[in-house]
């Protein structure tokens, strides 16, 4: 249909100079078709596109506050600039670029889709992760992946200290150095299906200048988060 | 919460505009800190041989005039007292001790905001906006200043509990975050000589950081030894005569970020307190990283 195919193209702007985020955010929850919108000013502003539920195109052009595209169902999210914390947190599903850094906690106990951080991600990244995919093309702070539960975190530079503490079932992979390992994490072989892993995750983030096998896989050792009668007197 | 602003000029042109520029960063924290505001300001450096300090005074009609009278009897010469709201500045022929000294004798019932030679600190209790505005902020230029606005969680909402804390000549601490062993550093450092206006627990890591100096230590070893010293959570931005520190604890809960142009250094607690600056879009920016000290202008006071 013709309508269908304009409200598609549509380009929609927001610029959040003149116009809330409140205002911003309303908007954007009211669409239910296929919606790309432009949002200009974002000046670091708080909650920028959150909990969007459809599979809307968003690109914001510059710097974004806290919780940035938090709640993402569908929805690919391009922030063009740096994001404050909890960039995604708690994505279902879609997609969050991030053109530059991430403050803390980026992804924090995602669920589904991908988000990507080609610049650095600060302390927290992955925190709790339960089951959406991060690549970072850069590095990751301190107490990364702490608790994650499930899904994959790619670090294609280096990984701060306590890397994977109390972790889970979810998989980390750092390319260069891990200043130190948290409480249970320990480093696993890198076999091929998780080169492969990591290929397709690269791949779907469009970084294309790293190599997959160059990765170190760190996973959850399983002592600290199974019940062991042995243990009794130290729980 | 609260928020914490930075901003170190690097032109002329800009250091008209410091006021005016801080406070449009104090307006972008005020969310994070409703309860009270407060900013120390370095400019005009009074001349050798002779201090400035800045007092508030709780009384409602408070004779400033007649208190640089008593002064230049007991100092020799004065400066007109340059009033803002509850507060006065005063240039006096005399070494910041000896004036500290005399109002603690003399003038109990004020309050002495800070003394050294270029720093000037103003702080109220209530609103961000009617703070800047009764304090004619916007007109205030100079080299520097750190702004604070606060959300109080460890003691009372009063002008004297705001920030920044005064922590030696030409120094002083704002903070975001929370102190768990400030009873008893605080008891520690009041064994050391250490005096304290108010109950707050950030007063507490202002007079740690005054007692470290008075011993010897630089402001980095002195904010080094934050980390070991100190339990809790902070941010501290640290003003000196120079320039101004940053430091996060390791654990790194409480936000910060830095910026920078040709013109000038910026911190602030969000972004958006700088992205209001002129030529933000193109500033260089970065989150400091927990437990690493950064400092601008010359060397760090020794």
């Amino acid at each position: 249909m013709a309508a269908t195919d304009a409200t598609r193209d549509a380009l929609e702007s927001f610029d959040l100079a003149a116009e809330t985020v409140r205002e911003l955010n309303r908007r954007l929850h009211e669409r239910t078709a296929t919606h790309r919108a432009r949002v200009l000013n974002p000046g670091g502003r708080h909650s920028i596109a959150v909990g969007l539920d459809g599979p809307h195109e968003v690109e914001i052009e510059g710097h974004v506050g806290y919780y940035c595209a938090g709640m993402n169902k569908l929805a690919t999210v391009r922030v063009r600039g740096n994001c404050g914390v909890g960039v995604a947190e708690n994505m279902m599903s879609g997609a969050v670029i991030v053109e530059g850094s991430a403050s803390q906690a980026a992804g924090a106990t995602a669920r589904g889709g991908l988000l990507v951080i080609h610049g650095d991600a600060a302390a927290r990244c992955g925190i709790s992760l339960k089951g959406a995919d991060i690549v970072v093309r850069g590095s990751v702070g301190h107490m990364s992946g702490f608790m994650a539960q499930k899904g994959a975190v790619v670090v294609c530079e280096d990984a701060g200290e306590a890397l994977g503490d109390s972790l889970y079932e979810a998989r980390l992979y750092v390319r260069r150095s891990v200043a130190s390992l948290g409480a249970d994490c320990v480093e696993k072989e890198m076999r091929s299906e998780h080169v492969e892993e990591v290929r397709a995750l690269l791949g779907r983030a469009e970084i294309d200048d790293v190599d997959p096998a160059d990765f170190r896989r760190f996973g959850s050792a399983r002592n600290l988060y199974h019940f062991k009668v042995e243990h009794l007197g130290s729980y | 919460m609260c928020g914490i602003a930075g901003l170190y000029t690097k032109s002329p042109a800009l250091e008209a505009q410091l006021g005016a520029q801080l406070s449009r960063m104090l307006e972008q924290l005020s969310f994070r800190g409703p309860d009270s505001a407060g900013v120390a300001f370095y400019r005009e450096p009074a001349p050798e041989g002779w201090c400035k300090v800045s007092l508030y005074s709780a009384a409602t009609s408070q004779d400033w005039d007649e208190l640089a009278a008593e002064l230049a009897l007991a100092f020799g010469e004065v400066s007109l007292p340059r009033v803002r709201a509850t507060h006065a500045v005063f240039v006096i022929e005399a070494d910041a001790e000896a004036a500290e000294a005399w109002l603690c004798e003399y003038h109990p019932e004020l309050r002495l905001m800070s003394a050294g030679s270029s720093i000037e600190i103003y702080k109220q209790a209530g609103r961000p906006r009617d703070f800047i505005e009764r304090f004619e902020l916007e007109q205030i230029g100079g080299s520097h200043a750190l702004g604070h606005t606060r959300m109080a969680t460890e003691s009372r909402v009063t002008t004297q509990h705001s920030h920044p804390f005064w922590t030696g000549l030409d120094l002083c601490l704002v903070h975001n975050g929370s102190l768990s062993n400030h009873n008893r550093l605080r008891r520690v450092l009041q064994r050391e000589g250490i005096r304290f206006q108010t109950d707050n627990d950030s007063v507490v890591a202002a007079g740690y950081l005054t007692w470290r100096m008075r011993e010897g230590a630089t402001l980095e070893q002195a904010l080094e030894g934050c980390m070991e010293d100190l339990d809790g959570f902070y941010t501290f931005a640290v003003g000196t005569a120079d320039g101004f520190a940053v430091l996060r604890d390791p654990i790194a809960c409480k936000p910060a970020v830095m910026a920078e142009t040709d013109e000038w250094v910026a911190m602030a607690s969000e972004y958006r307190a700088i992205a209001v600056l002129p030529g933000a879009e193109d500033a260089v920016l970065w989150e400091p990283e927990p437990g690493r000290v950064y400092s601008w202008g010359t060397a760090p006071v020794a």
